[in-house]
């Protein structure tokens, strides 16, 4: 066959599989919305769920996921900006480093189910947390630090160098020069990682199953003493997500419109998901803008 | 007077940077001391199974009769095992052909198109919950199977093609970084020798980036063969080594999943999971190490 022909049928292979692959994507968007679309209403998101009858919600675990999401920020945050501009900044390249990064790539790609795991035996048992809000937090914690290291590391090293070095030849000390000259010039690529981080913070399930535990204790939204087991802020009571009921329903639900919920509730997932996403980009756009002044 | 103001202002600069200094050291040390408690616990408890409860690892890695709660008990692993590599490298072969057309596609055929519509759509698959994937597997892909193949439709391959889609944007996003990454000279080179694009791309492309292409691969085989949630819902979870690619079968992940909740602490069988467990983090250790080799092999 002349090459010329080869080239034309390869062409048009690679451009069948392209178009196989976008119609996939779309339909695969398109199905999880439009068949979870028409079962979102006011009183789904609101309402608690129901195990033997049918209008069940998801008010709770809508609920318990952005707590828990809050939680888990809250934790790693600070810890994943230390790391990170412990590893940019202060970490002298030699064994020890490599090392360090071995570890930080090794942590990122343990299984989720795995990390579940380890906080099932570290922080509910050991620590004596139980099945709690705050050993699922702590668990995400574990599962996202790499993450955020890595986005840390990346966004100090855009910040450029001479920037850096007008600071410290100005007397200024290393640690504030971090904190009021880099930082601040990092904070846009900083700021679009951690939403994307938290966006799949938002949607894991299988780190949670027994860390946060498979259930929601009846809570009373009118009490917000986080003391109170009752209350939707205690931390130490066991919170069941989103992704966790959506896991649930799908295995053992036996309420008769459990399809219907669980099509319901990956909407409003994958949505979040999107709108996580689609906020980052706007929102590291206009930071980028807002501290550099170009259009 | 003037000294001593020198001096206090040094003194807090002083202070300033150490407080920086040890806060970055302890984040790092907490990181550090994470991953080395994961590892003693997991492989503590794991090998108890051998230790304390006595079982043969050579039973474990070769019996195909998994029942823990028997009489007597038998801790066969070889199901699962199977399960798992079977599901991650259908799911791997699957989705490295595709993963390499959309690749091309972006980088060699139509940039603009594909830069501004294809890789964000799929750059947006990876952040998809992997819950969701499989309830999109349960109500889309299992009555699939079931209507034009034999059986109930759960098993290795409803497994396979949910893992292939949750793979696929880790294989899309390495090859099209290695593809653009690749010197212009090259294939500047093959065109003015006079080879066409497919020539180009199947003599000097591919060649010169095979080492990312499959260090892409291992990583989407790395997600595949950790994934849990998704593959449990889809593969039927009968713990036998299925005959066909339509049969009920298990995975590491959806073995522990399942039974984890049911069993209490310390017993044979919560030990046995835990082994499991080891094995799964033994095999992250494995990718991670076949990936820095592919790298390496990529600088030179």
């Amino acid at each position: 066959m002349k090459a010329r022909t080869v080239d034309k049928i390869a062409t048009g292979i690679i451009m069948a599989v392209a178009g196989f692959i976008i119609l996939l994507l779309a339909g695969f968007l398109a199905y999880i919305i439009v068949r979870g679309f028409g079962h979102i209403s006011y009183d789904f998101l609101t309402s608690p769920p129901q195990t033997f009858r049918e209008g069940g919600g998801i008010g709770p675990q809508l609920f318990n996921s952005l707590f828990l999401l809050v939680l888990t920020m809250m934790i790693t945050i600070p810890l994943g900006l230390g790391a990170g501009i412990y590893m940019s900044e202060y970490a002298k390249p030699g064994r020890l480093t490599d090392f360090i990064r071995l570890t930080v790539e090794v942590l990122s790609s343990f299984p989720s189910i795995v990390v579940g795991l380890f906080g099932l035996l570290v922080f509910v048992n050991v620590f004596g947390f139980g099945f709690s809000l705050f050993s699922g937090a702590l668990a995400l914690t574990v599962f996202n630090l790499p993450l955020m290291v890595r986005i840390t590391e990346q966004g100090l090293r855009s910040v450029p160098r001479e920037q850096k070095e007008a600071s410290l030849a100005l007397g200024i000390s290393k640690w504030k020069t971090i904190t009021s000259v880099m930082l601040p010039m990092a904070v846009p690529v900083i700021l679009t990682g951690t939403i994307l981080a938290s966006g799949r913070v938002f949607g894991e399930a299988a780190a949670l199953l027994f860390t946060a535990g498979m259930s929601s204790p009846r809570l009373d939204f009118g009490n917000w003493n986080p003391l109170d087991p009752t209350s939707p802020l205690n931390p130490f009571r066991p919170a069941e997500t989103l992704a966790v009921h959506i896991w649930k329903i799908n295995s053992e639900g036996i309420a008769p419109d459990a399809r219907d919920i669980a099509a319901g509730a990956s909407a409003v997932l994958v949505m979040t998901v999107l709108a996580f996403n689609l906020i980052a980009r706007w929102l590291g756009r206009l930071v980028y803008r807002k501290f550099t002044s170009s259009r | 007077m003037a000294r001593s103001v020198e001096r206090e202002k040094r003194s807090k600069h002083l202070t300033e940077e150490w407080v920086g200094r040890v806060y970055t050291l302890i984040c790092v040390g907490l990181l550090v001391l994470t991953i080395f408690s994961m590892v003693y616990f997991v492989a503590s408890k794991g090998l108890s199974t051998f230790f304390k409860d006595g079982v043969n690892p050579i039973d474990l890695f070769t019996g195909v009769k998994w029942a823990p709660e028997g009489e007597p008990p038998l801790f066969g692993a070889l199901p699962f095992i199977v399960g798992s590599f079977s599901t991650s490298i259908l799911a791997a072969l699957i989705a490295a052909p595709l993963g390499f057309c959309a690749a091309v596609f972006i980088v060699e055929l139509m940039p603009k198109f594909g830069r501004k519509v294809l890789q964000p759509v799929i750059e947006l698959l990876a952040g998809i919950p992997s819950v969701v994937y499989g309830f999109v597997g349960l109500s889309v892909i299992v009555p699939f199977f079931r209507d034009i193949f034999p059986g109930q439709g759960l098993g290795l391959a409803a497994g396979g093609v949910v893992l292939s889609i949750m793979i696929l944007p880790t294989i899309t996003t390495i090859a099209t970084d290695a593809l653009a990454a690749l010197p212009a000279g090259l294939k500047e080179g093959s065109y003015a020798l006079g080879s066409t694009r497919w020539q180009t791309i199947y003599r000097i492309v591919l060649p010169t980036t095979l080492p990312a292409l499959l260090t892409g691969i291992v990583l989407g085989i790395a997600r595949a063969f950790g994934e849990a949630l998704a593959v449990q819902m889809v593969i039927g979870n009968a713990p036998h080594i299925p005959t066909s690619l339509f049969e009920s079968a298990s995975t590491l992940t959806s073995a522990i999943t399942l039974s984890m909740g049911n069993t209490i602490m310390g017993t044979a069988h919560n030990n046995a999971l835990w082994t499991l467990a080891l094995i799964l983090l033994t095999m992250t250790f494995v990718f991670v190490f076949i990936v820095r080799w592919l790298e390496r092999r990529s600088k030179v």
